[in-house]
């Protein structure tokens, strides 16, 4: 059931940082969005109205963030090409291309990974 | 709470892990009413810790019988998976498509070589390959530039073994077996009539009792005149975030879960009952998965645990029956998945008076009153 959305129980609160910050453009599957900047990639895209971040990989179930402190792995999200990012514990920032992950993520092709490639994590500074 | 003699079980099983509950459900299947005293959280329980795999290749080395009664094991699962889907709907995930032991070196080339022919001259039919690196590569085309050989053998295959536990529970329970949670076995007093365990909580009895309880089970066999020197050696484990499928087969220190997950692990050491993990060692266990994998490199670690194998001094399980007091049995091992079949369709028979499976003669503990040089088994 890939086509079921979910549905969030965090809404910004009135007057909050996120509301008077700068916006930002992103794209969330192709399309482009504008998105509260400041906060976390959970935050913009929930603000958004994004509400199905991924599928589970076993059953294919729709997600979204249930925690959004880095422990529950609800929304992950795939983030400039690095799949499965917890899209609580990465800041939004502009021109960033966000796709929702859609169950286990894919590997690297075999022969394909240099061990002396700097990590990818370090990308978002973590 | 006291059970009168009308309430008393034919059988206590003293722990709830994956040991004793396939005994607990082997026994029932055998039509005996069984009661399982299960320690509470603060258990070591090595079930929840370990790694999942139906191994055979290499088993038995200095001990052949431990071969052919894990494999005896291995041949039963197949029945023993459909059994507990059949009775509980819970798939255990069982595969097993054969194993492989990868090899960095030369020497560890020789060493699989050696062991694997050693086992296959003593046991006769025992299969297994050794493979060079274009033939693991054929079969695996993920593996790095660092593994130059292989030994592989179709009898191996791995199982999830948290859904494990739960099934035999399950299963155990729907044949009528009583589970008393949050007990503790303090103290087992033999009887004219049978035994009488005292328990954190409560007091129970039975004509025979079952000691499945792990490290626990040194404390207890003394009080029934049995003998079970088991001690703790740790394991760590790391498991990565899910990932697509790459690799069916289970191997001894890398494989993938049927969920995705990707396990890490094989780390022995004797600590005593620390079951903390510690940096360097999980460093060294991740090291080594991405030397096998070099595309895991980038894979996220999600968890990281340590837990307690139940080891005896050389490293093969106990099975005995009292002497001294006839229907007090022991049966402990660090191998309790590879061993759940074997447990549950031919120890339980021999609890109720079947008799004692042909290899388990050799694993009585009364092979350490005169023991000498020790080899760890693996």
């Amino acid at each position: 059931m890939t086509t079921q959305s979910t549905h969030s129980l965090f809404k910004p609160l009135p007057g909050a940082q996120g509301a008077a910050a700068t916006q930002v453009a992103i794209w969330f599957n192709d399309r482009p969005l504008s998105v509260p900047g400041g906060c976390s990639v959970a935050a913009a895209l929930l603000a958004a109205g994004v509400s199905r971040f991924r599928a589970t990989p076993v059953s294919g179930a729709a997600r979204a963030p249930f925690c959004m402190m880095g422990a529950c792995f609800d929304c992950l999200v795939e983030i400039d090409g690095m799949p499965s990012r917890q899209a609580c514990m990465v800041e939004v920032t502009a021109g960033m291309r966000i796709r929702s992950q859609e169950g286990a993520r894919d590997l690297p092709p075999c022969g394909a990974a240099d061990i002396n490639d700097a990590p990818l994590e370090t990308a978002h500074d973590r | 709470m006291t059970l009168t003699s009308t309430d008393s079980p034919d059988v206590l099983v003293l722990g709830g892990g994956l040991v004793g509950s396939a005994v607990a459900y082997g026994l029932a299947r055998e039509g005996a009413r069984v009661t399982v005293l299960d320690e509470d959280d603060g258990g070591l329980r090595a079930s929840r810790g370990n790694f999942g795999l139906v191994w055979i290749q290499g088993k038995g080395y200095g001990l052949s019988p431990y071969a052919r009664w894990s494999r005896s094991s291995a041949t039963r699962w197949p029945g023993l998976a459909q059994a507990l889907q059949n009775e509980t709907g819970v798939d255990v995930a069982l595969r097993q498509p054969g194993g492989f032991h990868f090899c960095f070196n030369d020497s560890e080339l020789a060493e699989r070589e050696k062991r694997l022919s050693t086992l296959q001259a003593e046991l006769g039919d025992y299969p297994y390959q050794m493979l060079d690196a274009a033939e693991v590569r054929a079969r695996i085309p993920q593996i790095g530039p660092a593994v130059i050989g292989a030994s592989y053998s179709p009898m191996d295959g791995h199982v999830n073994p948290l859904k494990l536990l739960r099934g035999l529970h399950a299963a155990m329970q729907a044949r009528g077996v009583r589970l008393v949670s949050g007990e503790r076995a303090e103290r087992i007093e033999p009887q004219a009539q049978g035994f009488v365990v005292h328990g954190k909580r409560g007091t129970y009895r039975a004509a025979r009792v079952v000691l499945a309880a792990g490290l626990g089970n040194r404390a207890l066999a003394p009080f029934v005149g049995l003998d079970a020197p088991v001690a703790p050696n740790r394991g760590q484990v790391l498991v990565s975030e899910r990932v697509a499928r790459f690799l069916d087969y289970p191997t001894l220190n890398v494989r993938q879960t049927d969920e995705g997950s990707v396990q890490f692990g094989d780390s022995m050491e004797e600590v005593g009952f620390n079951d903390f993990t510690t940096t360097h060692v999980l460093a060294d266990i991740a090291r080594r998965g991405v030397r096998a994998f070099p595309m895991l490199q980038h894979v996220r670690l999600l968890r990281m645990w340590a837990a307690l194998r139940v080891y005896s001094p050389d490293g093969f399980p106990i099975y005995d029956q009292s002497e001294a007091h006839p229907g007090a049995f022991v049966v402990t091992c660090h191998s309790g998945v590879t061993l759940a079949a074997a447990h549950a369709l031919r120890v339980a028979p021999w609890i109720m008076g079947a008799p004692m499976p042909d290899e388990l003669p050799h694993f009585s503990a009364r092979r350490f009153e005169h023991a000498g040089e020790l080899t760890p088994a693996h």
